[in-house]
């Protein structure tokens, strides 16, 4: 489907997973298992996993909510941006996340938001329910919809997820994705939400964790650049000298847990860089000090915005930084950012940019 | 034999390069015509109709005989150029999908 755009990539050794969806045909799943050279949608081939008449279930692609009473509270409405309640429904998977030790499990977050498992290679899906249970029916869509956009997986506590969601904020398990509380203590979203210490209606951005200090995690709210040192327990704002401390993607070092960065555009109405220059900011103190980043990028009549998946590092040294914008280009960082350069223009808005390192 | 025409996106992801052809016993409708299509083509389920209700995708149209057939019955019997094989079904994206 050459022209559908693509939502969620992950990659892990040689397999990848990749999200499209289309007003036409809907949400398709494809996943490669040589490097990007093939695809295929999970579950469909003959030797595929078979339903009774013998044939391939071909289910890739669905994704149903889980209602049931084995859930515990299974909850059918959520809130609407006009106070209403509104029946759940899906409209299409936004961020798929591999498993950091199973190549066949895989996580997809989901519009409207909820958390879906794969351990079939992305074949089929269940969802893990317990996460709406968690104040869903308060939970309502941010401007680009109610969606569940970011994942972390933690390698050394195997039974913790972190998710993001605008808008509600964000979440955490303990068990597996069993049961889930919600993390957003400190969020301040005082234009967003009357109640100064709503539990959940943040919209959150972008999340992101360095691997040798998974208490740490950083964040890109709607407003404000934030950080919390105790698991999502509480935040607290590390915007300090932005420039505008709006913006998407959030992004931290491969080997530097403390340098982090950040792509501010001008306000929640205005999607583009700050005086039209394309800067993307690092702190290496964990926040609060920023430096601007432009060698190699446009400074002047620059329009660009740069969405929540659209950036990534690599696990080389020097780390490689990258990003896409939704004019088509992907720039890259050989140098953790000192320099940029494209690498590629032309192409459709860039939704999701993610980087695998081949041998 | 019945004809299928795909649409581009479709064709791709069944990997089919033409038409597509299927002997179905009469009667002939869009329900008979899709579960062949789709237990041939598993990776086209839910790209049609949706999972579950079966219900025709909203941006997805069915053409024949130069008439929209979206929205009969998908119970009532094709036309009979179509079960015929003398004029093709032809699954179109509609429009107002792009």
């Amino acid at each position: 489907m050459g022209a559908v755009p693509s939502q969620g990539i992950a990659r892990r050794s040689e397999s990848a997973v990749a999200s499209q969806t289309s007003s036409w045909f809907g949400q398709v799943i494809q996943r490669s298992d040589d490097g990007g050279t093939t695809w295929d949608p999970p579950g469909t081939k003959p030797e595929d996993l078979m339903g009774p008449d013998g044939m391939p279930k071909g289910e890739s692609n669905m994704f149903l909510y889980n209602g049931s009473a084995e859930t515990g509270q299974p909850l059918t409405t959520h809130q609407h941006y006009d106070g209403t309640q509104r029946p759940w429904e899906f409209k299409r998977v936004w961020h798929l996340e591999p498993s950091l030790t199973d190549p066949d499990t895989v996580y997809a977050g989901a519009e409207d938001a909820a958390l879906f498992k794969s351990v079939d290679g992305g074949a089929t899906w269940k969802e893990l329910a317990g996460l709406r249970s968690a104040k869903g029916q308060l939970w309502q869509p941010g401007a680009g919809g109610m969606c569940l956009h970011t994942i972390l997986l933690d390698k050394s506590h195997p039974d913790r997820i972190f998710v993001a969601i605008s808008a509600a904020g964000t979440f955490r398990s303990d068990d597996a994705g069993e049961t889930w509380k919600p993390t957003n203590k400190g969020l301040v979203s005082k234009y967003e939400l009357p109640d100064p210490d709503a539990e959940v209606g943040h919209c959150v951005h972008c999340i992101t964790v360095h691997p040798s200090r998974p208490n740490v995690l950083f964040m890109q709210k709607h407003w404000d650049v934030m950080r919390s040192d105790d698991a999502g327990e509480s935040w607290h704002e590390i915007s300090g000298n932005l420039p505008s401390d709006f913006g998407f993607p959030i992004a931290v070092h491969a080997h530097e847990p403390n340098t982090v960065y950040a792509v501010p555009i001008k306000s929640d109405s205005e999607h583009y860089p700050p005086d039209g220059k394309l800067r993307v900011y690092r702190s290496r103190t964990g926040g609060n000090e920023w430096e601007p980043l432009t060698k190699g990028l446009p400074q002047q009549d620059c329009y660009v915005n740069i969405l929540r998946d659209a950036m990534a590092v690599d696990s080389l040294d020097p780390c490689g930084i990258y990003f896409g914008t939704t004019g088509g280009q992907v720039y890259a960082s050989a140098d953790a950012g000192d320099s940029w350069m494209p690498i590629v223009r032309d192409l459709p808005p860039v939704l999701s940019v993610e980087v695998q390192a081949l041998p | 034999m019945i004809r299928i025409v795909l649409p581009a996106h479709l064709r791709t992801l069944a990997r089919v390069d033409s038409e597509v052809t299927f002997d179905i016993p009469s009667p002939v409708t869009q329900r008979a015509i899709l579960d062949a299509l789709e237990a041939r083509y598993p990776m086209l389920r839910g790209a049609i109709r949706e999972h579950g209700t079966l219900k025709r995708r909203a941006f997805v149209r069915f053409f024949a005989c130069e008439q929209d057939l979206s929205h009969e019955s998908p119970d009532t019997p094709l036309p009979d150029a179509v079960a015929t094989g003398a004029e093709p079904l032809l699954i179109v994206g509609a429009m107002a999908g792009g």
